[in-house]
C-alpha cells in the first residue's frame, strides 16, 4: 500500500505507507559547508552582511545566495565567502574596545575653540 | 509561517551543572537593558536549549508548511497565480533555510535537525498536518495562517537572540506579501460566482479549527515559565496572540459576508475579549502526537527528498570540507 495524496506527484512517487526501516544516519557534512553572504543594494553603498547559507563551492554559493538574498527588491551585487575564512575578534577580547569612546582627542567633538576665542576677545576689548 | 506549539523542553537539565551566577547576572542585565545576545556570548544552558528547540520547530514548520500549498502549484488557476504561489512556496523554504542557520549558531547541526524532524523527535506546526483540499484552501492558508504567523513572528522578532531576530525581520517583510496575496485570493473567490463563494466558505469551515489551534493551547494549560519571559525567549502568551488575531481578522471575514463555523464566537462588548467554543484541544493533542490526516504523508515526503537527494550532496562533498557554525 502506497501513500495516496491530494498531490498527484506524491501519489506517483509510490511511497510505502509504512517505512519498514529507519532512515540511514545522515553523514557529517551532508549539508555541506557554510558561507556568509554580503549584499550590495545600491551603487555607492557598502555591501552588508545579510546571513549565511550552505553550499559545496563558491559558484553554487553565489547561485543560492542570489535565490535566497536577491530574489526581490534591488540588488547590485552579492559577495560570498566561506565562513571558515572569516576571522573574528573573540568575545573574550571585546574589552579592547572599551576605552575607545573615551579617546576624544581623535574626534572633532574633542576640540572646542569657541570659548577660548570669546575669552580672548573679551580680554582684548576690556584692555584700554 | 509558524504557530506556537510547545516552546518548553520539559526534560530537567543535569542538576550537577550549574550556571555561573556572576555570568548569569551579567547576561540578565544585558537583556534587561534591551541589548541582544549574540552567538558567541555566554548564555545559560536553559536559554540555549529552549531557543534551539523553538527556532528548530519554526524552521521545520516552514519546510513542512510548503507541502500543502505546493500541492496546488501544478493546478493554480492562471499563470500569474501560479507564479505567485511558486514565489510564496519558495519564500517558505527560504525561511526554513534562514531559521536553520539561526539555530545552528546555537550549536545544533543542520544534519541533526533534519534527522530529528524525520524521526519525529522534533515537531512542527500542527496545522500542516491537515490537507489543502481545494484551491480555496490555499487562499485561506495564505491569508489566515500567514496572518497568525505574522502575529507570532512580529512578537518574537523583539526577543533577545540576535540571529533569530534578524531572520524574523526578513521573514516578516516577505510574509506581508503572503498575507496580501492570500487576501486577494480569498476576496476574488468571495466576490465571485456562487460556486466560488461556496468553495471559499467550505475551505474556511475546514480550516477554522486548525486556525484556532494555531497559537497553541490556552495559557491556563500551557507551560509558561517566568524565566523564559524574563529572558525574552517567549514574547507573548498563546491567548494574547489568539486574541490579537481574532480582533484583526474576524471583522474582515464577516465583512466579506463569510461566516465562521462557531456559533459562540463573539467579542464581549464589556470585556473586549473574544469568546469562542472549545476548539477541540483533544484533537490538537492527538494530531501533534502523530495521528492527524497528513502527518505520515508529510514526514514520508520529507524523508523521500532527504534520501533521494543524498547522492547529489555526496557527489558535491569534498574531502577538505570542514564544518563551521554560521557566524550570525
Amino acid at each position: 500500500m502506497t501513500i495516496q495524496s491530494l498531490d498527484p506527484r506524491v501519489t506517483r512517487a509510490a511511497i510505502p505507507q509504512e517505512n519498514e526501516t529507519e532512515m540511514a544516519p545522515i553523514p557529517p557534512l551532508d549539508q555541506l559547508e557554510s558561507y556568509e553572504v554580503f549584499h550590495l543594494e545600491t551603487r555607492g553603498d557598502h555591501p552588508v552582511h545579510v546571513g549565511s547559507l550552505h553550499a559545496p563551492n563558491p559558484e553554487i554559493a553565489l547561485l543560492w545566495a542570489k535565490e535566497q538574498y536577491g530574489r526581490r527588491s534591488r540588488t547590485v551585487s552579492i559577495w560570498v565567502v566561506r565562513t571558515e575564512d572569516i576571522s573574528v575578534i573573540s568575545v573574550e577580547d571585546a574589552d579592547i574596545f572599551a576605552t575607545t569612546p573615551e579617546k576624544d582627542y581623535r574626534e572633532a567633538k574633542g576640540y572646542r575653540v569657541g570659548g577660548k576665542i570669546t575669552a580672548y576677545k573679551r580680554q582684548n576689548t576690556t584692555e584700554p | 509561517m509558524y504557530g506556537n506549539l510547545s516552546v518548553i523542553d520539559a526534560q530537567p537539565l543535569d542538576p550537577n551543572q550549574v550556571d555561573d551566577p556572576e555570568l548569569l547576572a551579567e547576561f540578565e542585565a544585558r537583556i534587561a537593558r534591551g541589548e541582544k545576545i549574540e552567538p558567541h556570548d555566554w548564555m545559560p544552558r536553559e536559554y540555549r536549549r529552549q531557543l534551539i528547540r523553538m527556532i528548530e520547530q519554526h524552521a521545520h514548520s516552514e519546510i513542512i508548511g510548503a507541502l500543502p500549498e505546493g500541492t496546488w502549484i501544478t493546478r493554480a488557476p492562471g499563470f500569474r497565480r501560479k507564479m505567485a504561489l511558486i514565489a510564496k512556496v519558495q519564500d517558505e523554504i527560504g525561511h526554513g533555510q534562514l531559521l536553520y542557520s539561526a539555530a545552528e549558531t546555537l550549536g545544533k547541526s543542520r544534519e541533526d535537525m533534519i534527522a530529528d524532524l524525520i524521526s519525529g523527535k522534533s515537531k512542527y506546526s500542527n496545522v500542516f498536518n491537515y490537507p489543502a483540499e481545494t484551491w480555496a484552501d490555499t487562499a485561506v492558508i495564505a491569508w489566515l495562517i500567514d496572518a497568525g504567523a505574522i502575529i507570532n513572528q512580529v512578537a518574537n522578532s523583539k526577543g533577545s537572540y540576535g540571529p533569530y531576530c534578524r531572520a524574523l525581520e526578513r521573514i516578516c517583510q516577505e510574509e506581508s506579501f503572503h498575507l496580501k496575496y492570500g487576501y486577494d485570493n480569498v476576496v476574488t473567490l468571495a466576490t465571485g460566482t456562487p460556486k466560488q463563494r461556496e468553495m471559499v466558505q467550505e475551505a474556511l469551515n475546514r480550516w477554522w479549527k486548525p486556525i484556532m489551534h494555531f497559537h497553541g493551547p490556552p495559557d491556563t494549560v500551557s507551560v509558561h515559565t517566568e524565566k523564559l519571559t524574563r529572558w525574552k525567549v517567549k514574547m507573548a502568551s498563546n491567548d494574547e496572540m489568539r486574541q490579537e488575531f481574532l480582533n484583526a481578522y474576524v471583522p474582515k471575514i464577516w465583512d466579506l459576508g463569510l461566516t465562521v463555523p462557531d456559533p459562540n464566537l463573539r467579542k464581549n462588548p464589556e470585556t473586549g475579549v473574544w469568546e469562542f467554543s472549545d476548539p477541540d484541544w483533544a484533537e490538537f493533542k492527538r494530531v501533534i502526537n502523530g495521528d492527524g490526516p497528513c502527518n505520515r504523508e508529510r514526514l514520508a515526503v520529507r524523508r523521500m527528498a532527504e534520501e533521494q537527494g543524498r547522492w547529489v550532496r555526496e557527489a558535491l562533498r569534498k574531502p577538505d570540507m570542514k564544518y563551521v557554525t554560521p557566524l550570525s
